[in-house]
């Protein structure tokens, strides 16, 4: 990637990886939506599907390779990196945002749906009119109508995998520390390490999480149609647990990067990036452990 | 893949050509150009479908559409006026502005800036073409309004809904990149000597608006995301039977969409403030008051979204919170309209075109404002809600208030941007045509509201009859009014008196120091702000 002498400031050249970009999201989407559509009907997955996902890998490796080059390239100046900087922070804030909507769907469920649908505050008549004798406690295992949508046999208490993910993650927030702080000193040795304990423990909290689901669909009849507990379960835990799976890819992208020997002790924005991202995941999963799986 | 890194071009403010140029632009100026046509395109396709809705409103009884087909019109084009036409209008106006005001060469990540842009064709692409479909007769376009509250976009939703889910996910991933962006251009690449407080309205208003992007757009994310889940996969968010709510959609969805309603007014705020001082020829009256102004509406605007929701049966501690919170936005924006009117105040005032549309803004909008007063009135809203008094309330606002903001931001800048004066007599035109028609066609939905006609409904009782045949041929005027707008913006383009680069005598700030046209990047060293 070629870049134009701006006085002081850095200005990439024409790029084709936004348009790459819209047309692998915008293929893989309408190959979501033909695939679900079809394997209703008994199909089978819409060809879109795996073609988006073939370009949206290419536009990864593309788009980050070509920054790559330009960041060692040293076209980069200090004010590109504030860029940067602010760019992750923001988009971090957003994600916060997108969490915040489920947790919010989660209290409301708790703390005014069920109460209501019990007869709490002023609807006794709602109660009596649609679900007579239905109790609002949490969680949830008997639905209002709980023939229509039956609820699960039992609830996932916080003790046992919750509580061993939950020591996992924040081991795994230490040791990417320690990582960053090896990698300022130039100690590439322990940094090389550290990151790939962090990138292990990530797959080790993946691998226990799904073990969680199996259980959780097998033996505690507990799935994403058992009814609002098991619709707030599994949409946060797993969207959390989709963040887990990029949080660790990007550790394992910086691991080969370590390897490789990129990165300066003054200049490796792109390992702090892929840090506080682990960090936010790390604190997403807190929440959950709180009030998800404990109270 | 780079290998090319030693091949350093040299090419200084030598525009790419061909279609590459706009396909893989890295330029603000090029997008913004971009995200302004497509803006303009869209009200155009969104407006021939409000054309379709008033025309089957002009006498009672149905005439020319199925009601199903109505449905879809209404549906349609509230979805694209709010995301195709007022959003992208404006962040095309930040990508132009923003940069010359603050005086630097570019965006802050120009590449991510083309991403957003270019994701929004894809987006709409998929929701008119559910529309293409439905008129060959395969299946419905979306029908549930723009709100699209659960159940009707749940369980009985058309197919094309999970269309409609993913076309929104796009738009989302779309304004959040240009919010990003906007946040690391303003904080970022200030000339040297511009501080915050010394940054023009515009930029503050548009810094502001970028913030309330990134909080709720994740929140409509999250809102459609569960619809999916409940449409495809079982969930019970929002089915009562297994302990979900419907109301909750409604919560969610409003938590997004009240300080939506912000994101398109706060920019609007941004250009009239540059519009008013500049032709009444005196500094804005009340700059610091302005800034923490705006900074308070949309702090505000994040506790008052269930004031769209007063009569779902919320227990009145709530509806007394909502109702409270909302009266408090009035002030400051009053402080807003005070300023302005203090602006004009004793100033040597001419009116040309941009400042016809601003003067039009503030009156047009405050109406609208005090419509807003009387609904966030919750024993009152009993009455109002889901009449046409709404509908009348949110075109004052959106229309004669964000739209006539755009049009005005078009023709004051637009002799910056093609280095040509637009025809003024043209201008003047299109504004008493716009500003007559729409008044035709907006004040009377107050009436017939306020006597209880409700809203998106194709057919209606006798005693409305009147005032829907008025509103209809006010339609049709301020619709073909518009061509006179596009005619001059293209003939601008084409040609004309030439511009200095001041343009317009009272013109202060940076953006009016660099040439008309403007260079292709703004500043490439950075200037220096007293
Ligand atoms: C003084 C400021 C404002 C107040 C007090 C206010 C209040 C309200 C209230 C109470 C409603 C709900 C009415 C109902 O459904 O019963 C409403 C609806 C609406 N307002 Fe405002 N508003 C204000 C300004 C604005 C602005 C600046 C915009 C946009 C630029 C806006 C856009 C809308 C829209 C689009 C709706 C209708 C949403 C729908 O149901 O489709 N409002 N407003
Ligand atoms: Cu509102």
């Amino acid at each position: 990637m070629s870049t134009t002498n701006h006085g002081d400031y850095f200005i990439p050249e024409p790029s084709k990886w936004p348009i790459v970009g819209t047309v692998a999201l915008t293929t893989t989407v309408i190959g979501v939506v033909n695939t679900i559509h079809s394997m209703q009907a008994g199909g089978s997955m819409s060809l879109l599907l795996p073609i988006g996902l073939l370009l949206i890998a290419y536009l990864f490796f593309g788009w980050f390779g070509a920054v790559i080059d330009e960041s060692m390239a040293g076209l980069y100046n200090e004010q590109v990196d504030r860029s940067f900087r602010i760019g992750m922070l923001w988009f971090i804030f957003s994600e916060v945002m997108f969490f915040a909507a489920f947790f919010g769907a989660l209290f409301y469920a708790r703390v005014f749906a069920l109460d209501w649908l019990a007869g709490g505050s002023n609807n006794a008549m709602t109660n009596e009119l649609l679900w007579p004798g239905f109790e609002g406690v949490w969680p949830l295992l008997t639905n209002p109508d709980n023939a229509a949508i039956p609820g699960p046999k039992e609830s996932m208490g916080p003790g046992g995998l919750p509580a061993i993910n939950t020591a996992i993650l924040l081991l795994s927030s230490v040791t990417v520390t320690i990582a960053h702080h090896a990698l300022r000193q130039d100690h590439r040795k322990p940094l090389i390490l550290w990151l790939a304990a962090t990138v292990a423990l990530g797959v080790i909290f993946l691998f226990l999480q799904v073990e969680e689901y199996v259980h959780a669909y097998q033996e505690m009849g507990l799935t994403l149609d058992s009814g609002i507990y098991g619709s707030t379960f599994f949409m946060l835990t797993g969207f959390h647990g989709f963040h887990v799976t990029m949080g660790t890819t990007m550790l394992l992208v910086m691991l080969i990067r370590a390897i490789k020997g990129h990165f300066t002790s003054d200049n490796h924005f792109a390992f702090e990036a892929v840090a506080w991202y682990w960090h936010f995941v790390d604190v997403v999963w807190l929440g959950l452990f709180i009030f998800v799986y404990w109270l | 893949m780079s290998a090319v890194i030693e091949e350093h071009h040299d090419h200084h403010d030598h525009k790419p050509s061909g279609i590459g140029r706009w396909l893989f632009s890295t330029n603000h100026k090029d997008i913004g150009t971009m995200y302004l046509w497509f803006s303009f395109i869209m009200f155009f396709v969104g407006g021939a479908m409000a054309l379709v809705i008033r025309a089957e409103l002009f006498q009672p009884g149905l005439q020319l559409v199925e009601p199903e087909f109505f449905n879809q019109m209404t549906t349609l084009h509230g979805l694209i006026m709010v995301f195709g036409v007022i959003m992208p209008g404006f962040v095309g106006l930040a990508n132009w502005m923003v940069p010359m005001m603050i005086g630097a060469p570019d965006m802050a990540l120009p590449r991510m800036n083309n991403w957003s842009f270019w994701l929004l064709p894809g987006a709409f692409g998929m929701l008119i073409a559910s529309l293409i479909m439905s008129l060959m007769g395969m299946g419905s376009a979306p029908n549930f309004g723009w709100t699209f509250y659960a159940p009707l976009s749940t369980t009985y939703g058309p197919a094309s809904t999970d269309y409609f889910i993913f076309s929104v996910h796009l738009m989302g991933i779309s304004s959040i990149m240009g919010a990003i962006n906007i946040i690391a251009t303003i904080m970022n690449m200030r000339a040297p000597g511009m501080s915050y407080m010394k940054m023009p309205i515009f930029v503050w208003t548009w810094f502001i608006t970028a913030y309330l992007l990134i909080a709720v757009m994740p929140v409509l994310a999250g809102v459609v995301t569960m619809m999916l889940m409940d449409r495809n996969f079982g969930t019970s968010f929002f089915n009562a039977a297994g302990g979900g709510d419907p109301v909750l959609f409604q919560h969610v969805f409003w938590f997004f969409g009240h300080p939506e309603v912000y994101i398109m007014i706060l920019p609007a705020f941004g250009v009239v403030s540059q519009i008013v001082p500049t032709f009444a020829r005196k500094k804005i009256f009340g700059y610091s008051s302005m800034v923490y102004a705006t900074a308070s509406i949309a702090f505000l605007s994040f506790i008052v979204w269930a004031h769209h929701m007063f009569t779902t049966g919320m227990p009145v501690a709530g509806e007394l919170f909502f109702m409270y919170a909302t009266m408090l936005i009035a002030i400051p924006t009053g402080v807003k309209v005070f300023n302005w009117v203090s602006t004009m105040w004793r100033g040597s005032m001419t009116f040309e075109t941009p400042m016809l549309f601003a003067i039009g803004f503030i009156f047009l909008f405050t109406i609208g404002g005090f419509t807003g007063l009387m609904m966030c009135i919750a024993p009152a809203d009993f009455q109002y809600h889901d009449t046409y008094f709404i509908v009348a309330h949110f075109h004052y606002v959106l229309a004669t208030g964000a739209a006539f903001s755009i049009m005005a931001a078009v023709y004051f800048w637009i002799p910056k941007w093609t280095g040509n004066m637009y025809d003024e007599k043209l201008g003047k035109l299109h504004f008493w045509l716009t500003a007559i028609g729409g008044n035709i066609l907006f004040f009377p939905m107050h009436f017939v509201g306020l006597a209880g006609m409700p809203r998106r409904i194709p057919d209606y009782s006798l005693q409305f009859a009147e005032f829907n045949a008025m509103a209809t041929v006010g339609a049709f005027i301020f619709g073909f009014s518009q061509l006179i707008f596009l005619y001059n913006v293209i003939k601008t383009i084409r040609g004309g008196e030439k511009a200095t680069d001041q343009v317009w005598e009272g013109a202060d700030g940076l953006e009016w120091t660099l040439p008309s046209p403007a260079p292709f990047h703004s500043f490439t060293t950075p200037p220096t702000v007293k």
